[in-house]
């Protein structure tokens, strides 16, 4: 976690000129208002016995699991246990899969995003995803990457340069490339783009921020840069993050809840609670013997 | 001196696991050889008490390692290699046979003269023939039917990747395949026989309304039929399905790592596809056009029945909605068999064409190669 900070360009390492000190500052805490969009911040999200088919293939049963609003909830487990499954049901991509199916509800400030007549392209809208891999749009320039969202969701704002300025500050990403907003995307470096992934979805000024193991990719730096973020995010969105790292989930998330499938069943939540409690004084014997390593 | 650094190179080349390869890398070390020594002499009068590790760190000498193929590798390069350059000799044969069997009509004509005349008259002496009036009508049937050709091929090839069940995109691609099996006779009698007579109004109706484009014009008492437009449509049903196979495949292979991030953004499938699948797919769109392009100049049975193939001249009298026109190889396949000075002609025409249809081939190639999603496209 230390041995690489020396050599790396970091965003806390550049130092401000005042004008940009005062630039950070006032986007910081500017209100940028965004026409057509969700209503702006956190939202709560429940799942009630929420359950997904892969064609006959039952992969994920019964979970219920409350995500409460402005805190992060660390979604933990042994790998196909159905974790991104569980993280694709709540934002409607779960679909998009030929011959996935689903069952129970997803509350979103509780509105269940599965009702008829409920579009998936507002839900998405309101609950941005971030993915394990980065996927910014290569061709498009970092400040249309973060704009990006706004196309495609048809949305309007009237002060695009401070969205732009105010997203990458938020993704921690802004001193780095502030001189550079117009060359491309796909230059990044991977955590970068990773973090330009995070600015991207939250231009759109989402309730909810879903990510899927969104450092594994990624170096030590980038890590503890996209970390800090998620800690800085805490007041503005809602976070449910699925991570293989049990540090990270101890260092980031409020709450942690602990996926389990058995052989050839389907995958449940074993137990969920406070982050401390979960990792101290789990009351299942398998929650236990999974965040001490000793299985999966 | 020298004499250790060799052995120290030998040394490690001989280590390598393989006998052979260590056997040809030393044998690479021989040229290598005088320009090592040259280098270390002058290092040897520079450093008069250096040891023999001192040059060694400082002249680096590159090693390039290849890999020694197996008898059976070799042969299989051998008979490859022979395919691909057997190709390429029958295409300078080709063009070699053109340009020998058209020296006659070109030597007499002139070069120049033959490419800028219009008129193509072999009943007057001497004869007086030219490619610019069949170069027109073949360039703008093909632009025709390219035009219309694209638009169709790019949503057929959204149909397929994008919008279609596992089962429908199979059948649509069977169709579309099916479309390119249909021999060009067939597509002509059709045209021909009975999609003129309907594509008619259509014609009536641009002219009425775009007359003022001067390519769109009709002359009052023209006929409608057998114009370069309808000939055009005809030909871009024969390049939909090259088109078509050259945008899906691009399409296909646009990361889909990308495709989620627009949907999860909020975006509408159709947003999605502008804003990750066009970009993306711009070099197959651009190349597999270019593609039909060579396939459209050279098309022949369809517009040999379809033109009156007269040859005419830009400006003034050629307009594509009206009765007229000739392109290469109809022109071509409508005189075959006349005397040898016109068929010396002919053959010049059919060389230019040649050129072009080439040039044109070359050109999509290397727009489909170097754009990000063609690396991986043959066309
Ligand atoms: N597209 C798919 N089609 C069919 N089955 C799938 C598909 N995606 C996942 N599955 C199955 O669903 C189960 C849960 O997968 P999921 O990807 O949710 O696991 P995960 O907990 O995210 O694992 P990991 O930690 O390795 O990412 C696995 O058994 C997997 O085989
Ligand atoms: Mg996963």
């Amino acid at each position: 976690m230390t041995d690489t900070q020396t050599d790396v360009v970091n965003d806390e390492d550049i130092v401000d000129t005042p004008e940009q000190a005062a630039s950070v500052a006032k986007a910081k805490s500017a209100k940028v208002e965004i026409i057509g969009g969700p209503p702006a911040g956190a939202s709560t999200l429940v799942a009630r016995d929420a359950c997904a088919w892969f064609g006959d293939r039952l992969v994920l049963e019964g979970v219920d699991l409350t995500m409460p609003k402005g805190k992060v909830t660390a979604l933990i487990g042994p790998s196909g246990c159905g974790k991104s499954t569980f993280l694709r049901l709540l934002n409607r991509m779960h679909e998009l899969i030929p011959g996935a199916a689903l069952d129970g509800e997803i509350l979103l400030d509780g509105e269940d995003i599965y009702a008829t007549g409920t579009r998936a392209q507002q839900i998405r809208m309101r609950i941005g995803m971030v993915f394990q891999k980065p996927n910014p749009f290569p061709a498009m320039s970092i400040q249309e990457n973060v704009l990006a969202g706004l196309k495609l969701a048809r949305l309007k704002c009237d002060d695009k340069d401070m969205l732009v300025e105010q997203s990458l500050i938020r993704a921690g990403l802004w001193k780095e490339v502030r001189d550079r907003l117009d060359s491309p995307g796909g230059a990044l470096s991977g955590g970068q783009q990773q973090r330009l992934c995070i600015a991207r979805s939250l231009a759109v000024h989402p309730n909810v921020l879903l990510m899927d193991e969104p450092c594994s990719a990624l170096d030590p730096t980038s890590t503890r840069r996209v970390e800090e973020t998620i800690d800085e995010l805490r007041d503005i969105v809602t976070v449910v993050i699925v991570t293989h790292n049990m540090q990270q989930a101890q260092r980031v998330s409020d709450f942690c809840a602990f996926f389990l499938a058995e052989e050839n069943k389907p995958g449940f939540v074993v137990e969920h609670g406070e982050t401390d409690f979960i990792f101290s004084t789990p009351k299942d014997s398998r929650t236990l013997d999974y965040v001490q390593g000793r299985f999966g | 001196m020298f004499g250790s650094l060799l052995f120290a190179g030998s040394k490690c080349s001989l280590s390598a696991s393989d006998p052979s390869e260590a056997l040809s890398a030393r044998s690479r070390f021989v040229p290598i050889d005088g320009a090592l020594s040259l280098v270390s002499g002058t290092l040897v009068e520079e450093h008069p008490t250096g040891g023999a590790a001192e040059p060694a760190s400082t002249v680096r000498v590159k090693r390039i390692v290849t890999e020694v193929p197996s008898a059976v590798d070799r042969r299989f390069n051998f008979i490859t290699m022979g395919a691909g350059i057997s190709v390429l000799v029958l295409l300078l044969l080709v063009g070699l046979f053109l340009l020998i069997q058209s020296s006659d009509a070109l030597g007499q004509t002139g070069i120049f003269t033959f490419l800028t005349r219009t008129e193509w008259r072999t009943d007057v002496q001497p004869a007086r023939i030219g490619v610019l009036g069949l170069l027109t009508g073949t360039v703008l049937v093909a632009l025709v039917a390219v035009a219309i050709a694209i638009p169709f091929s790019v949503f057929c090839a959204l149909a397929i990747t994008e919008y279609s069940t596992a089962k429908r995109r199979k059948w649509l691609v069977g169709v579309v395949d099916l479309l390119a099996a249909v021999p060009s006779l067939l597509f002509g009698l059709w045209g021909f026989l009975y999609l003129s007579d309907k594509i008619v109004p259509i014609s009536r109706w641009l002219s009425q309304n775009f007359g003022f484009i001067p390519l769109f014009k009709t002359q009052s008492d023209a006929s409608l039929t057998g114009s370069i437009f309808i000939a055009g449509i005809v030909v871009a049903l024969m390049v939909l399905p090259i088109i078509t196979s050259v945008v899906r495949e691009v399409f296909s292979q646009t990361p889909p790592g990308e495709k989620e991030a627009a949907l999860a953004l909020g975006g509408t499938r159709w947003g999605m596809i502008r804003t990750v699948v066009f970009p993306f797919g711009k070099g197959g769109i651009i190349g597999g056009s270019m593609l039909g392009l060579g396939r459209a100049l050279g098309e022949t049975i369809a517009v040999a029945l379809l033109l009156p193939q007269v040859p005419q001249k830009i400006g003034e009298s050629i307009h594509i909605l009206q009765n007229g026109g000739a392109t290469v190889s109809g022109f071509i396949a409508n005189r075959a068999g006349a005397d040898s000075f016109t068929t010396s002609g002919l053959l010049a025409a059919g060389l230019v064409l040649f050129i072009i249809t080439l040039g044109t081939n070359m050109i999509a190639s290397v727009v489909v190669s170097k754009s990000r999603s063609g690396a991986g496209v043959d066309i």
